[in-house]
C-alpha cells in the first residue's frame, strides 16, 4: 500500500486502472473531465494500452464502452450529468443487454450548477434504468467502490452507475492505494447471445429477467458493506445520510453522532435498513445531495406515522448543495458566530479571455446583427456562452449541447430571419451535425457560425473531435460549397468577418461560417511545449 | 490540532499550485487533509477559491463550515474580503495589496483597506513588487505561500520548500530556485 493525494475524479480513475480497466470512453464536461485526464496520462494505462481518447460525445462513449463490455473487457464511460441526457438511449438499453466485461458509467452531478445548466440527479437514470448505483462519501471509499462496482457488474452481469457530485470529484485526500493491478480481461463472449439482440421477443423475457434480478441487487446493497446502520443513544430522530451528506453531518459530532445513522452510498435502497431505522423513530431526517429522490420516496403519497424531514419540508435547502452550515442547521444546533458578509466584495463573474478569438467573432457579428432588428442568435454551450454577459450580449438562448443549430431552424422555419446559430467545434460535432442535416434537408435560410478554436476549451483544452475536417463535414452533409466560408477572427479584419457574416445572412438557404482561430490557452501551452 | 484555510484569488493567479504544495507537503505527514476547488467556469477571470483543511484526527467535511477558517490566503484584495462569513473570531488574513481590476465597478483601495482593518489580524504584502524584487516576477504566487508558511503551524518551511522542489521539479531545477528564492522572500517579509 502506498498514500497518493488525489481528487475524488482520480481516485475512480485509478481504481478502475487497478481493476484492470480495458478502456475509458469520455466526452469533457466538468466536474468530470479529470477521471479520464488522469488515466491518459497515467504510465500504467499506456503500459497495458488502455484506450482513452476522447469520444465524440456521451452516447457515442456509452456505446463503444458497450461494445468493449460484450468483447469482456472492463470498460469506463465518464460525463457530467447532463451528459446522461445525451447517452440515455444507449444508458437505459445497456441494462437490458446487461454487461459481460465489468462495466461502470460515472456521472458527476454538479449541485448549486458551479458550471452546469441544471441540478439534475442522476440516480433517477439507475432508478428507471434498474441499474445498482453506487454513491460514495470519501475520495479512499470512491477507490475501493469502483473496483468493487467491477467485480459486482461481472457478477450479477449489470452495468454499474457511479454518482459523484461536484465535491467529491473536485476535492483532494490522502488516499491509500494498491502496488498491484488486476489483470486485464482476456476476450470472451457474453454467455447469453440473445439477450443483446433487443428484438421485443427477445427484451421481454429480458426485462422479466432483469426485475428479478433488481431483488438481488438490493440484497447486494444490504450485505456489501457500504451501506452501514450506526446505532445512536438520542432517539428523537433518525437520519438517513446519502453520499457526502455522512461527512457534513460528522462535522457537527466529531465525537460520535447521537442519533442512530443509515448511511447510504449504494442503491437500490437498502429497504430493510431503513425500516429497521423507522421502527424505532418517528422522525426521519434525510439528507441528499442532489435532489430529494430518497426523502421523496419516504414520504410518498398516503399519511405515514413518521414525520420525514429534508428538502422537502424546508429542514434543509430545496436547491443548491449542501453544505456543512445547511447540515448544522437541520440538526438543530446553533449557527457558529461569524462575520457579516463584505459589502465591498462585489461578484466578479468569469469571462472570455483578453485575446481569445470567440470576442473578435462576437465584436463582428454584433456589427452585422446591429443592423438587422429582427434578428435572433441562438448559441450553445462552451466558452463563447460567455458572450452573453456584458459587452457583448451577442445572442437570445443557450440550452443544451447543439440546440444553437437546431433552434436557429426551427426558428427560421417559423418565421424568424435573420437565424443565428453560434457554436464552438467541440460542441458541433458532439450533437450540431446531425441538426445540420436537418437543415440542409429543409433548405432552411440559416446562417451556421462555428467559431473554431481547435480545442474544447472550457473544460481546459481538450482535443476537438473534428479539428481541420470542418469543412469537408459540412460539405458532405450537404451546405453547398460556396456557402462554407471560412474566417480569421481578429481585429485587422473585421471589414471582411462583417462582409462575409453579411452575405451569408443575406443568402436564403443553409450557410457555414467557421470563425478559425486557436484557443489562446491551448496556443500558449503549444509554444512551451515546443520551446522544450 | 487543524487549520482550516481558505485559498483565494482569481482564475490564472495560480491559487491552485499553492493547493498542490501544501498538499504534497502534508502527504508524508501522517496529516488528514481535505482540499476542495472548483474547476470550470470560475477559472475564466472570475473569482477562484480552494478549501484547505489541515488535521491530526480524521477531517469530515470538504467545506470549511462558516466562522472556523483559520486562515485566508488571498492574492487579491477583494477576493479576500469575499469569505469574510468563514473567518474564525480569532482567523487571520494574509493577502496581497496588489488589485486585479477586470471588472467596471470594482471598488476604491481605500473601502478595501477600511474593510480589512475592520477584521483586524490581517497581514498586508505587496506581493508582486517582493517577487520583482527577487527577479521572478512570475512567483507571486509563492512569496504569498512564503508569507503564509509564517502561520502555518502543522507545515514547516523546510517542508514546503521540499513541495516546492516536487511540484517544479519536472520543469528543472532554475524554475525550482526561482520559487524557493520567492517562497523565502515572501516569509521574511511576513515575519518583519
Amino acid at each position: 500500500m502506498r498514500k497518493q493525494l488525489l481528487l475524488g475524479d482520480e481516485a475512480l480513475a485509478l481504481g478502475a486502472l487497478h481493476a484492470g480497466l480495458s478502456g475509458v470512453y469520455a466526452y469533457p464536461g466538468t466536474p468530470s473531465t479529470e477521471i479520464t485526464e488522469y488515466i491518459q496520462q497515467s504510465a500504467l494505462a499506456r503500459e497495458r494500452n488502455v484506450h482513452s481518447d476522447w469520444s465524440a460525445n456521451e452516447k457515442t462513449a456509452m456505446e463503444a464502452a458497450l461494445g468493449a463490455s460484450y468483447a469482456g473487457k472492463r470498460a469506463l464511460v465518464c460525463m457530467k450529468h447532463v451528459g446522461m441526457n445525451v447517452c440515455a438511449d444507449a444508458f437505459v438499453n445497456s441494462a437490458m443487454t446487461g454487461a459481460n466485461g465489468g462495466l461502470v458509467v460515472t456521472a458527476c452531478d454538479d449541485p448549486s450548477m458551479h458550471s452546469s445548466q441544471n441540478e439534475q440527479d442522476s440516480r433517477f437514470y439507475a432508478d428507471f434504468a434498474m441499474m445498482p448505483c453506487f454513491e460514495p462519501a470519501t475520495q479512499q471509499e470512491t477507490y475501493a467502490m469502483i473496483q468493487a462496482a467491477y467485480e459486482m457488474s461481472e457478477r450479477r452481469r449489470i452495468p454499474i452507475l457511479m454518482r459523484l457530485t461536484t465535491r467529491m470529484a473536485h476535492s483532494r485526500a490522502v488516499v491509500e492505494v494498491n502496488d498491484e493491478a488486476r489483470p486485464q480481461n482476456e476476450i470472451h463472449f457474453p454467455e447469453n447471445p440473445r439477450q443483446w439482440v433487443l428484438l421485443p421477443a427477445n427484451a421481454r423475457v429480458r426485462n422479466e429477467q432483469l426485475i428479478a434480478d433488481y431483488a438481488s441487487f438490493e440484497d447486494d446493497a444490504a450485505t456489501m458493506g457500504f451501506n452501514q446502520y450506526f446505532e445512536g443513544n438520542d432517539c428523537s430522530m433518525g437520519i438517513i445520510t446519502c453520499g457526502i451528506a455522512y461527512n457534513y453531518l460528522m462535522e457537527q459530532f466529531p465525537e460520535g453522532c447521537p442519533y442512530p445513522v443509515l448511511k447510504i452510498q449504494q442503491y437500490p435502497l437498502p429497504t430493510a435498513m431503513i425500516r429497521r431505522l423507522a421502527q424505532n423513530w418517528n422522525r426521519i431526517l434525510v439528507m441528499e445531495e442532489g435532489q430529494p429522490m430518497v426523502e421523496r420516496r419516504l414520504v410518498g403519497v398516503l399519511p405515514t406515522t413518521a414525520t420525514i424531514s429534508g428538502r422537502l419540508d424546508g429542514t434543509l435547502p430545496r436547491t443548491g448543495e449542501l453544505t456543512p452550515d445547511s447540515v448544522r442547521a437541520a440538526v438543530g444546533l446553533e449557527p457558529r458566530p461569524e462575520l457579516a458578509a463584505s459589502q465591498v466584495a462585489v461578484p466578479r463573474p468569469p469571462a472570455l479571455c483578453q485575446g481569445c478569438g470567440h470576442r473578435d467573432f462576437y465584436t463582428a457579428l454584433n456589427n452585422v446583427i446591429a443592423q438587422y432588428p429582427t434578428a435572433r442568435v441562438f448559441s450553445d454551450i462552451g466558452c463563447y456562452t460567455l458572450g452573453w454577459l456584458a459587452p457583448f450580449h451577442a445572442f437570445h438562448t443557450c440550452v443544451e449541447m447543439g440546440a444553437s443549430v437546431t433552434m436557429s431552424l426551427g426558428a427560421a422555419l417559423s418565421g424568424v430571419h435573420p437565424s443565428v446559430a453560434v457554436i464552438g467545434d467541440s460542441t458541433f460535432t458532439h450533437s450540431g451535425m446531425t441538426g445540420l442535416l436537418d437543415a440542409v434537408n429543409a433548405e432552411a435560410p440559416v446562417t451556421i457560425c462555428i467559431s473554431d478554436n481547435l480545442t474544447t476549451g472550457m473544460t481546459g483544452g481538450q482535443d476537438s473531435a473534428g479539428t481541420g475536417r470542418l469543412e469537408a463535414i459540412c460539405r458532405g452533409i450537404g451546405v453547398k460549397e460556396d456557402h462554407v466560408r471560412v474566417i480569421v477572427p481578429l481585429p485587422k479584419n473585421y471589414d471582411e468577418m462583417e462582409r462575409v457574416i453579411r452575405e451569408e445572412i443575406e443568402y436564403k438557404g443553409v450557410s457555414v461560417i467557421i470563425a478559425r482561430r486557436e484557443c489562446i490557452q491551448t496556443l500558449k501551452r503549444h509554444a512551451s511545449q515546443k520551446s522544450k | 490540532m487543524k487549520q482550516d484555510i481558505i485559498l483565494c484569488g482569481v482564475g490564472g493567479q495560480g491559487i491552485l499550485s499553492i493547493a498542490t504544495i501544501i498538499g504534497w507537503a502534508a502527504l508524508d505527514q501522517n496529516l488528514h487533509l481535505k482540499q476542495a476547488e472548483v474547476h470550470g467556469m470560475s477559472q475564466r477571470g472570475g473569482d477562484v477559491q480552494s478549501n484547505l483543511r489541515i488535521s491530526d484526527t480524521e477531517i469530515f467535511s470538504d467545506l470549511i463550515p462558516k466562522g472556523e477558517c483559520n486562515l485566508i490566503v488571498s492574492l487579491e484584495p477583494m477576493e479576500a474580503l469575499r469569505y469574510l462569513p468563514y473567518l474564525a473570531p480569532d482567523g487571520w488574513i494574509i493577502t496581497n495589496t496588489q488589485p486585479f481590476v477586470n471588472i467596471p465597478n470594482y471598488p476604491t483601495i481605500e473601502a478595501i483597506e477600511k474593510e480589512l482593518e475592520r477584521v483586524g489580524r490581517v497581514i498586508s504584502l505587496d506581493v508582486d513588487a517582493i517577487a520583482r524584487e527577487v527577479k521572478s516576477p512570475r512567483s507571486a504566487n509563492m512569496v504569498l505561500l512564503g508569507a503564509a508558511a509564517s502561520v502555518l503551524k502543522m507545515l514547516s518551511p523546510e517542508l514546503l520548500e521540499q513541495g516546492i522542489a516536487h511540484v517544479f521539479g519536472r520543469k528543472g531545477q532554475a524554475l525550482v530556485d526561482i520559487n524557493i528564492e520567492a517562497f523565502r522572500a515572501g516569509l521574511n517579509a511576513a515575519k518583519k
